[in-house]
């Protein structure tokens, strides 16, 4: 009788590993169906290896500024910053690169220099006037922007130093360009950070109950300063990463990634390691919005569609990821 | 009607023949959770125009009689109540009182700070009616004559969080009798508004005001039940008391003719059997203590002075407002304080209480186990053993590497030693029922050694069978030279585990339990007794509650 028993307890573990883990595969799974679906559709065209290569460089971007958000998202803020930071920093580099000769490297320099002021200015709002972080950052994005287009007069800047554009998108590696590696490193950074350090234990716990993590020991304003100075400094090398992609600075269309980078940061949640945020989710959702986008734009089906599929995603992502969770809302504030 | 059951020997000496009929009148209700009865059978009534009180140690089925009137527990079948002489369908749902015309004004007076007197005032009238709009002016002058019926001063404009913690008691109770008035001229019968422990945050002269406002309402025709602790002020302010115990009707009193001495009789009843000797012997330190409290205050807590030593459990206890749930967050660090010194004598180091964090507590080898075990003490989505281990995760970073395996074999070693159950340490902390739960947080701190370890009601909602198992943990850890604090409100833990116990009133130590005393009744005695003894101090608990 207690033979059945475990057999019967046994076969139930089996079953639950079996749902878990088909749980963390389930959007790569969704992914390859969604590749194929497209590929069956536009044989020639799309299922080739150039279209990926240009599909993981160019959103390389979005992937740095996906891994920029969970920092924070984890320790329990929001960063809605990091799109202006991106579109800010890329700007700085035209600016000074182009318009003031200034040499690319300094320039680089200045733009992650940003980034970290960005950070602190978020940072000293949030913790020191303790204002939610949805407000502030909401505040500090449309700043950002409008000093973007201050300092560029509006205008699109061509002609950054090649030496930037080489560096991103001039080599490949595999048949893919730099850029992509870039972001692959930012997320092998931040998977060593939370998953092999005290410090992203730290983070986690931070997020997750403040006061429990405050009651043993844990300085969780500082905590929190350092989530929100790393969110800056990622998305000041998302700008980066974007001037080298676009070999130009572009006041506007940096905002655009915001949507879809906040809807990986959510659906990435959902996989791999479901219910938490983390870097390799977020990789494989930049992509699978990635590919369900640019499959679209392929058939050629107008640019709408493309807001309404990021907008859709993101609130699906946010539903998925806290059913995964047991209902739990995420708090966040 | 007259076979009223009066349990025990304490007869009523009621308004007798022609009484008029009870406004309510409750027969036999009992409920069980589980096994364990919260109400073994209990039969009492309020007549009209009376201002009755309710009292009972914690545990004695108070708050379970409440929840029962206000729809939120179904009784056990068999029960019986009546309201102005109606028999009403058991189980009660959820707001069917106020269709009855009764109310309630629970302790966290159900007020939203940030909106005014005046919607707060109407906010039942303004969120249920179905009108196409709400008109202001005459909601404004429906809650200026509210308020004028009782000569209460306050503006009706005024954000609550503006208010005093008097005027928002007395904004409460004119809500819940507002919410009666209109059901109550409706029907020409009288209403019920039951207040639950609205006094144990106020200062003196507040609870006067109180007082006369209850008076106000009795003397509509309407009835008030006063839940208190506080013998002295039931006695200032009702007619008659009912005295809950252990589920039961202890007795009922006529409060002119009873005395003081009387009541803490039947609050804490009699039993003869005394404390067996413990079955542990331990070594109790008698030399140094390991700490020495000066003048500690912060919160509720006035300056208060008091030593642990090492390898003792000192149990920290009294009634509900009196501050000493305070002591271990304050000495931990975790609230502000406003004075304090802390002397560590083995360190031969004083620590201002300013200087104290959780950081600084830590390093110091103390440990804080809080009452709030929701939100302060392990976060329920993260795994047992990150829970565990949340303090010491430092020591498993070797080689640029958090070792998880090395972690788990730790967790899964700890929750052996302490008995957790399911032992899983990867699984969420949410898995497990609560008295596991506490295990868990148990087992992170003792893992430390710590050399003070402070608790806050350490088994609020622990099984039998894991009190047991927590309580011989606490044991050991002092018999290995721990120094414990326990702060806790149930009195038999106390007596259980304790080898002294400071009573606190008003904010002060008022006595210190030692040797034979130190028994589940004595404390009990004690704490009760304590408002009597502090009087003369005169100045109650200040609060600093926004």
């Amino acid at each position: 009788m207690t033979e059945a028993a475990d057999k019967s307890t046994m076969a139930r573990r089996t079953d639950f590993r079996f749902w878990h883990f088909f749980e963390r595969i389930a959007l790569l799974v969704v992914w390859f169906v969604l590749i194929a679906v497209y590929g069956a559709a536009m044989p020639q065209s799309f299922l080739t290896w150039g279209n990926f290569a240009i599909l993981f460089a160019s959103y390389a971007p979005a992937a740095m500024l996906a891994l920029a958000i969970i920092v924070p998202l984890t320790a329990g803020d929001y960063d809605l910053s990091v799109g202006a930071t991106l579109t800010l920093c890329s700007a700085i580099i035209g600016v000074l690169n182009v318009w003031h000769h200034l040499p690319i490297l300094l320039v680089l320099a200045v733009a992650l220099a940003v980034g970290i002021l960005a950070g602190l200015v978020n940072a000293l709002f949030i913790l020191f006037f303790r204002i939610p972080s949805l407000v502030v950052t909401l505040g500090t994005t449309s700043v950002m922007t409008g000093l973007a287009q201050w300092i560029t007069n509006s205008s699109t800047i061509g002609g950054i130093d090649n030496a930037l554009v080489m560096a991103v998108v001039g080599g490949r590696f595999l048949g893919v360009p730099y850029a992509f590696y870039y972001a692959l490193g930012a997320a092998i950074l931040m998977w060593y950070v939370f998953d092999y350090t005290p410090l992203g234990r730290r983070l986690l716990f931070v997020g997750r109950g403040r006061e429990v993590a405050r009651l043993n020991g844990i300085a969780v304003d500082r905590v929190r300063l350092g989530a929100l100075i790393a969110s800056g400094v990622l998305s000041a090398a998302a700008g980066i990463l974007y001037a080298g992609v676009l070999g130009s600075a572009d006041p506007y269309s940096g905002l655009n990634f915001l949507l879809p980078a906040f809807a990986a940061a959510f659906l990435g949640a959902t996989t791999i390691l479901p219910g938490r945020f983390n870097p390799w989710g977020v990789i494989v959702a930049v992509y699978f919005l990635a590919t369900g986008i640019t499959g679209l734009a392929m058939l050629g089906i107008p640019l709408w569609v493309t807001n309404v599929f990021n907008g859709g995603a993101l609130i699906l992502a946010v539903t998925v990821s806290q059913l995964t969770r047991g209902r739990d809302a995420i708090e966040i504030g | 009607m007259s076979t009223l059951s009066t349990p025990l020997n304490h007869v009523v000496s009621g308004p007798g023949a022609g009484k008029p009929l009870p406004v309510l009148h409750v027969t036999d209700i009992a409920k069980s959770f589980g096994g364990a009865k919260a109400l073994a059978g209990i039969s009492f009534e309020v007549l009209p125009g009376e201002v009755h009180g309710l009292l009972g140690k914690n545990g004695s089925g108070k708050s379970t009689l409440v929840r029962i009137l206000a729809g939120f527990h179904a009784p056990d079948p068999g029960g019986k109540l009546k309201f102005n002489g109606k028999t009403v369908d058991l189980p009660l749902k959820a707001g069917d009182f106020r269709r009855l015309g009764m109310s309630f004004v629970h302790q966290n007076l159900g007020l939203v700070p940030s909106l005014t007197v005046l919607e707060n005032l109407r906010f039942a009238d303004l969120t249920t009616k179905p009108a196409p709009f709400i008109n202001w002016r005459s909601e404004r002058k429906a809650a200026i004559e509210a308020l004028g019926r009782f000569d209460l001063a306050i503006d009706p404009d005024e954000r609550v969080a503006r208010l005093s913690p008097v005027e928002r008691a007395l904004l409460a109770i004119v809500r819940a009798f507002e919410e009666i008035r209109a059901e109550c001229s409706a029907t020409g019968k009288p209403g019920l508004v039951l207040l639950d422990e609205p006094t144990p945050f106020l200062p003196r002269e507040g609870v006067e005001k109180l007082f006369t406002l209850m008076r106000s309402i009795a003397s509509t025709g309407s009835s008030v039940i006063f839940i208190s602790h506080d013998i002295e002020e039931v006695m200032a302010i009702t007619d008659r008391i009912t005295v809950l115990r252990d589920g039961l009707v202890a007795g009922e009193l006529t409060t002119a003719g009873a005395t003081h001495g009387q009541v803490v009789d039947l609050i804490v009843g009699r039993t003869l059997a005394k404390r067996a000797t413990p079955a542990y012997a331990k070594p109790v330190d008698t030399g140094e203590p390991f700490i020495r409290v000066e003048n500690l205050a912060g919160g509720s807590l006035c300056e208060t002075s008091f030593a642990v030593g090492r390898g003792e459990i000192l149990g920290l206890t009294g009634l509900i407002g009196s501050g000493y749930e305070e002591a271990p967050y304050l000495i931990f660090g975790a609230r502000p304080g406003r004075s304090g010194i802390l002397h560590l004598t083995a360190d031969a180091k004083a620590v201002p209480i300013g200087r104290m964090s959780p950081d600084r507590a830590l390093a110091l080898d103390f440990a804080l186990l809080p009452g709030d075990r929701q939100n302060a003490s392990g976060v329920d989505s993260l795994s047992i053993a990150d829970n565990m281990l949340l303090p010491d995760v430092t020591r498993f970073f070797r080689g640029g590497f958090l070792r998880p395996a090395a972690m788990m074999r730790e967790a899964y070693a700890l929750g052996e030693r302490y008995e957790v159950r399911p032992n899983t340490p990867p699984a969420k902390l949410s898995t497990l029922s609560g008295g596991n739960a506490q295990k868990v947080l148990i087992a992170r701190w003792m893992n430390r050694n710590p050399r003070l370890l402070l608790l806050d009601e350490p088994t609020q909602g622990v099984d039998v069978g894991t009190r047991v198992q927590i309580y011989a943990a606490l044991k050991a850890a002092a018999s290995s030279g721990t120094s414990v604090v326990c702060a806790s409100s149930d009195v038999e833990q106390l007596a259980e585990i304790c080898d002294r116990v400071l009573v606190f009133a008003r904010g002060q130590i008022c006595r210190e339990i030692t040797g034979p005393e130190l028994t589940k009744d004595g404390i009990a005695e004690a704490c009760y007794a304590s408002l009597d003894a502090s009087d003369e101090t005169g100045s109650r608990a200040v609060t600093n509650w926004q």
